[in-house]
């Protein structure tokens, strides 16, 4: 192939690229106005009935996208802002917040039930860019059966967990690129305020191990969880969520009388799980009609099941199983997304250099 | 040609430079500045440092390993042989999130080195280093092992009948021979453990980060895009060097050596030193690549009476809208696809690069094709989001997009496998079937096509089962509430309980088989002259 | 004119493989190429097939400039060298290619295949693995393939090259006498000069990419255009001289030479047979270096003091020993003088 006839082939190429780069918006699968796009991240789910009712109710078709974990949805929602991939993106909690709003990714909407959200998970006041949808707690496991072994009263709280007694049985992950990690330093930024280094560098001088993400902490550190036993796992504390417990439960096979992992009550950070009605959406009146939907009933009292949280609606009720093995935190830490916005970068390179470093 | 260049020019450059593009764009000018910055970071020099290093080491160690077993494999004949050549191979392709909880089987707590020795590797540079061995031991059988079973072993006979030692002759002959070889299968493993992500993620924790993690913590967690463009662009010239060099060595090993049917050389081990050596290879085999293995089927198995695996057929599960079994045939179905778009890219760049009046330009195009094997899952993943959403190439929420990246990964494959074979065809077999009035189209169906039909297969069933195995830039895409295989396993892993962690290992070893099983028909099909691979 | 080359260059890295060749090949005529390896003989070939871009003057098939015209279009035929049959097809298979890749229908294909096969020598042998064929037997295989189109023209390169004297020397005579009968309009190149005057209508040789000569077998072998194709001929007495008159001065004396002969510093060709042995004491002194028999005559290596050696053919009976000493006469009719 001589170079003219490739010079050809290659300005041909590029001349298909800008034309389909300059080509006009619109159109694509999602342009139809019966579909509703959900774009969330992968741990989403829900039962398969209840979708199929809301879609029979509003005539409305829902297509889920998963976008990989909730960081990367968020920030591929903001990279796609002029032309967003769905109508509605689920999956945008309290430590993510401030990015997702200060992108302008949102717009306005007041779902139907707002009313019915409980105050404390209410947020972006009065401008309605995100809706409020379950809440879970990040907190401290720990390994029943281990502690009752060592004779040993399982921590409590934070303070706790810097007592000589718990020396090398924590793990945690890494506050900068894992949820339930960057969660419990927030936890700790709410409980100890400016003072949150020093009870880190207790902690550190404690023995705590930090991985890097859920799946290494839990499956592979923590005693307590059933990969964990197989794995031979030592450590019989791990930061985790609130509704771990109840899941080693559900998910065992035969189900056991008791979880056996407990929370530590006292360390757990509440975090919300918000969602709001894309910018430049093709289907707004779908992504409102599957706002409304969120916070209805039906879904937020089919969440604690699927995805492991609790809804954030007063009059949902949680399934048993879910409350008797897991039940919500009593007096979580909590940040405001303002206050979590201003410092959670300089927070995260502190506690990088002074944890991992 | 035109149609690769196409391909690749929308597929890969494209969406890579717009991904590039949106992190060091600052308005309308480019922020170039940013390069020094980031460059005197000592962040970054760490990471790049720490990324040389370890791959240098890995590579090293891969060879020390891997060479005895690339004789055993070639010269001598044992039972069981072409199975265990295809074990080998599994690791390669499997998904590093199953690999990284099989390895820690292996060096993790209570691993088969802490029960024995009491060594706990896991936490250490080693577990990474060990775990790029166990990736890619059968880079180098396959490679190596490869051109050692067809090299004429009256070569070094004939060195023997003129006077030299046997250590003389090996040196003086068969080394020089093997050397591109060694270089080449070294190149490539040095490129896989340089831009090795899902050991050093999973095997690193927070402290170990090779360019490759760090360019996905930026992207994907930090989202501070201008950081991870210019990592990707240091990456690129890096990846682009080696392949480079890569190239050089591949032609230098395209160079007449007398081959013969390998078949021809193998044969029983005789004497104390050749059943040592077999012994030694076999258990280490053993002890690196089966043992890891063996242990997700066991745990698989955990459960009394195959509930792991009977749990999969059951949509009440909650991970997913549908039962995890879907996404075997999902993942079927993408590799598939994936493995259609790699043959016929692959085939025609394959074919491109073999014309004699190939230019050095299309030259070029080969070291070019290897490219996405360097480049971030992470920044393909997002670059196609920001690239291609714009009718008529809104593929953002199409199911293709995942077999697209898919063949990215396996085009090289087939490339590679295919250009050897190619190349030996007697360009005057086509001109005779020109002259007789077959059209170029006529030409390659009729002469070329029955000639590598077999290497075409065993590309295709490289891609197929390298498609299999993709993570990284499938969990990128979005897609609806189809997963493929070591989506659904990364997600079940990603979840408390029981059964969530016996499915994942059922699901892993279910991958594991149908690769394995895959690379047993491709062993079968293996010609004389399939490339590297 | 069904085939004509117009100044047709080839460069291959700034050598001229072929170097504005004119070639003229009416239709029904046998033209064969002769000339040594390296001689550009070949990439004429290749040329006229499409399958080399000359990268300067043209082609001309029945006058249509072929420039830009793909190989697949061109309707000529080319046996390679060592016949290039497809190894993955039967014999069937490769001679009925060409038909398919133009299309011809199946039953025809067949009818066709069985004709050619039973033209070439080889009937019946539709079936058989290529592989298991005899190089006679390819040669056959490949001259049927090249033929089943019904091409323009046929070209065949070094087309006995691979075979053995005997065979070759039968092949050449079939080959002759199929072409005549079937009016087939060939172009062929050899290294062979005796393939090449057996086989063609005319014969031209190459040199360096350039034609040296042209013409009728037997015009160029009683009058070699110069030294080089004389030397090329297998003749081996060439020699420097001046001609003046009915004579000409040389490194072995004076040399008769025919009364038309043109005058000045020339080269002269001494035919053997023209070389006549004579008792020593006449003529030219010699001694007998080597002598060779060649079947009709014997050749006799001859060295003439310092001078260059020469060359006689002589009668069985006739031939001197090795070692004796004789003396040498030149007949003017066996004397060329070259261009």
């Amino acid at each position: 192939m001589g170079i003219t006839k490739k010079a050809t082939i290659l300005a041909a190429g590029l001349g298909l690229v800008t034309l389909c780069a300059c080509g006009s918006s619109g159109g694509g699968e999602s342009g139809d106005s019966r579909t509703v796009t959900l774009v969330s991240h992968d741990s989403w789910a829900a039962s398969k009935e209840v979708i199929a009712a809301f879609e029979k109710e509003s005539g409305y078709r829902v297509k889920v996208l998963k976008d990989g974990d909730a960081g990367q949805a968020v920030n591929k929602a903001i990279l796609t802002k002029g032309n967003p991939q769905g109508d509605v993106l689920f999956g945008v909690d309290n430590t993510l917040l401030s990015r997702a709003l200060d992108n302008g990714i949102f717009q306005p909407y007041e779902p139907k039930d707002a009313g019915r959200v409980a105050p404390e998970s209410r947020a972006d006041q009065g401008r309605h860019r995100v809706t409020p949808v379950d809440t879970g707690d990040v907190c401290v496991n720990y390994d029943k059966e281990w502690f009752s072994e060592h004779k040993l009263t399982p921590p409590a709280s934070f303070d706790d967990l810097i007592k000589p007694e718990y020396r090398n049985l924590l793990v945690t992950e890494n506050a900068a690129t894992s949820s339930p990690g960057l969660g419990f330093l927030l936890g700790t930024a709410a409980r100890y305020g400016d003072g949150w280094p020093e009870y880190w560098k207790k902690l550190k001088a404690n023995g705590v191990k930090v991985v890097d993400g859920w799946e290494q902490a839990y499956n592979e550190e923590f005693s307590g969880s059933a990969a964990g036993r197989k794995a031979r796992a030592d450590r019989p504390l791990v930061v985790s969520y609130a509704s771990s417990p109840p899941a080693e439960v559900i998910y065992a096979d035969p189900r056991p009388a008791t979880a056996p992992t407990g929370v530590a009550s006292g360390t757990c950070f509440r975090q919300v799980e918000y969602a709001g009605l894309l910018s430049n959406a093709e289907n707004p009146e779908g992504g409102k009609a599957l706002l409304d939907f969120l916070i209805g009933k039906r879904f937020q009292e089919d969440l604690p099941l699927n995805m492991f949280v609790y809804p954030v609606r007063d009059d949902a009720k949680v399934p048993a199983d879910f409350a008797k093995f897991g039940p919500q935190a009593k007096n979580p830490q909590t940040l405001d997304p303002e206050e979590i916005a201003g410092h959670r970068d300089e927070w995260v390179k502190s506690w990088t250099s002074l944890v991992l470093k | 040609m035109a149609g690769p260049v196409v391909f690749f020019a929308l597929f890969f450059a494209y969406p890579v430079v717009a991904i590039v593009g949106r992190g060091l764009k600052d308005g309308d000018g480019w922020h170039l500045a940013r390069i020094g910055q980031v460059l005197a970071e000592s962040g970054v020099r760490h990471v790049l440092w720490f990324t040389t290093w370890q791959a240098l080491v890995s590579t090293a160690l891969t060879l020390l390993v891997a060479l005895p077993g690339a004789y055993v494999f070639a010269r001598l004949d044992f039972p069981g042989k072409q199975v265990l050549r295809a074990v080998v191979t599994v690791p390669f392709v499997l998904p590093t999130v199953v690999v990284g909880t099989a390895f820690l089987a292996l060096a993790g707590r209570g691993g088969l080195l802490d029960e024995v020795w009491g060594v706990r590797l896991d936490t250490t540079v080693w577990a990474i280093l060990l775990a790029h061995v166990f990736f890619n031991y059968a880079v180098v059988v396959r490679t190596v092992g490869g051109l050692w079973a067809q090299l004429d072993p009256r070569q070094e006979e004939a060195a023997r009948m003129l006077g030299a030692s046997r250590a003389a002759a090996w040196r003086t002959v068969t080394l020089p021979a093997l050397a591109p070889a060694v270089a080449a299968a070294a190149l490539m493993v040095f490129l896989f453990t340089f831009t090795s992500f899902g050991v050093v993620q999973i095997l690193g924790g927070p402290t170990f980060a090779t360019l490759e993690v760090e360019i996905y913590r930026q992207t994907a967690d930090v989202f501070d895009l201008s950081t991870a463009a210019v990592l990707t662009m240091i990456q690129f010239v890096a990846v682009g060097a080696v392949l480079a060099v890569h190239a050089w060595t591949v032609r230098r090993r395209e160079s007449a050596l007398r081959l013969v049917d390998a078949s021809l050389t193998a044969r029983q081990p005789r004497g104390a030193g050749q059943w040592a050596l077999l012994a030694g290879v076999l258990l280490t085999v053993a002890v690196l690549l089966v043992l890891p293995l063996a242990v997700l089927v066991e745990r698989s198995l955990d459960a009394p009476g195959f509930a792991s695996y009977r749990a999969l057929a059951d949509a009440d599960s909650g991970v997913f809208l549908v039962p995890p079994i879907e996404a075997i045939g999902t993942s079927l179905q993408y590799a598939a696809a994936a493995t259609v778009i790699a043959v016929v890219i692959g085939g025609l760049a394959a074919t491109a690069l073999t014309r004699r009046d190939a230019g050095r330009l299309v030259r070029g195009f080969d070291a070019l094709l290897m490219l996405p094997l360097g480049v971030s899952a992470v920044t393909v993943g997002f670059g196609f989001l920001i690239a291609l959403d714009e009718p008529p190439l809104d593929l953002r929420s199409s199911w293709i997009l995942v077999p697209l990246a898919q063949a990215l990964v396996g085009v090289p494959f087939v490339v590679r496998t295919m250009l050897p074979v190619l190349r030996a065809v007697d360009t005057r077999l086509r001109e005779a079937a020109a002259v007789l009035g077959a059209s170029p189209w006529r030409v390659w169906r009729e002469v070329d096509l029955p000639l590598v039909r077999r290497a075409l297969l065993v590309a295709a069933g490289f891609a197929f089962a390298v498609s299999l195995g993709e993570f990284g830039a499938t969990v990128f895409i979005a897609r609806p509430d189809n997963p493929t295989l070591p989506v659904a396993v990364a997600r079940l892993l990603g979840r408390p309980g029981e059964t969530n962690y016996g499915q994942a290992m059922a699901l892993s070893t279910i991958l594991m088989v149908v690769c394995a099983v895959a690379l047993l028909v491709l062993e079968r099909l293996r010609t004389d002259r399939t490339g590297e691979f | 004119m069904l085939l004509s080359l117009r100044g047709a260059t080839v460069r291959f890295g700034g050598r001229a493989v072929l170097d504005a060749v004119d070639l003229d090949v009416a239709e029904h005529e046998i033209v064969c190429v002769l000339g040594p390896s390296g001689s550009g003989k070949s990439t004429l070939l290749r040329v006229v097939a499409g399958l080399q871009e000359p990268d300067a003057g043209a082609v001309l098939l029945a006058g249509r400039d072929q420039a830009g015209v793909p190989a697949h279009r061109r309707e000529v035929g080319l046996m390679f060298q060592d016949h290039q049959l497809f190894p993955q097809r039967d014999v069937g298979g490769n001679v009925a290619f060409g038909l398919r890749a133009r299309g011809v229908p199946r039953a025809e294909q067949g009818e066709r295949v069985r004709e050619l096969l039973e033209l070439v020598g080889l009937p019946g042998a539709a079936r058989r693995a290529v592989a298991a064929l005899s190089g006679g037997e390819q040669q056959r295989v490949a001259l049927a393939r090249a033929l089943a189109p019904r091409p323009r023209l046929l070209m065949l390169d070094e087309p006995l090259g691979q075979l053995d004297r005997s065979l070759r020397e039968r092949l050449v005579v079939e080959l002759r006498e199929l072409f005549g009968r079937l009016g087939t309009t060939v172009l062929a190149v050899t290294h062979d000069q005796g393939e090449a005057f057996a086989l063609a209508d005319r014969v031209v040789v190459m040199r360096e990419g350039r034609i040296a000569q042209s013409g009728t077998p037997l015009e160029v072998w009683q009058r070699p255009a110069d030294a080089f194709v004389a030397r090329f001929l297998g003749f081996e007495n060439v020699v420097e001289a001046t001609v003046t008159g009915q004579n000409a001065d040389t490194a072995w004396g004076k040399v008769p030479v025919p009364g038309d002969a043109p005058q000045g510093a020339r080269t002269l060709l001494v035919r053997p047979a023209g070389v006549r042995l004579v008792p020593a004491g006449e003529g030219l002194r010699c001694r007998v270096a080597a002598r060779t028999f060649r079947g009709t005559h014997v050749a006799v290596r001859l060295q003439p003091g310092d001078a260059p050696p020469l060359e006689a053919a002589c009668a069985l009976r006739a031939a001197p020993e090795a070692g004796d000493e004789v003396g040498v006469e030149f007949d003017p009719d066996e004397i060329v003088v070259l261009g």
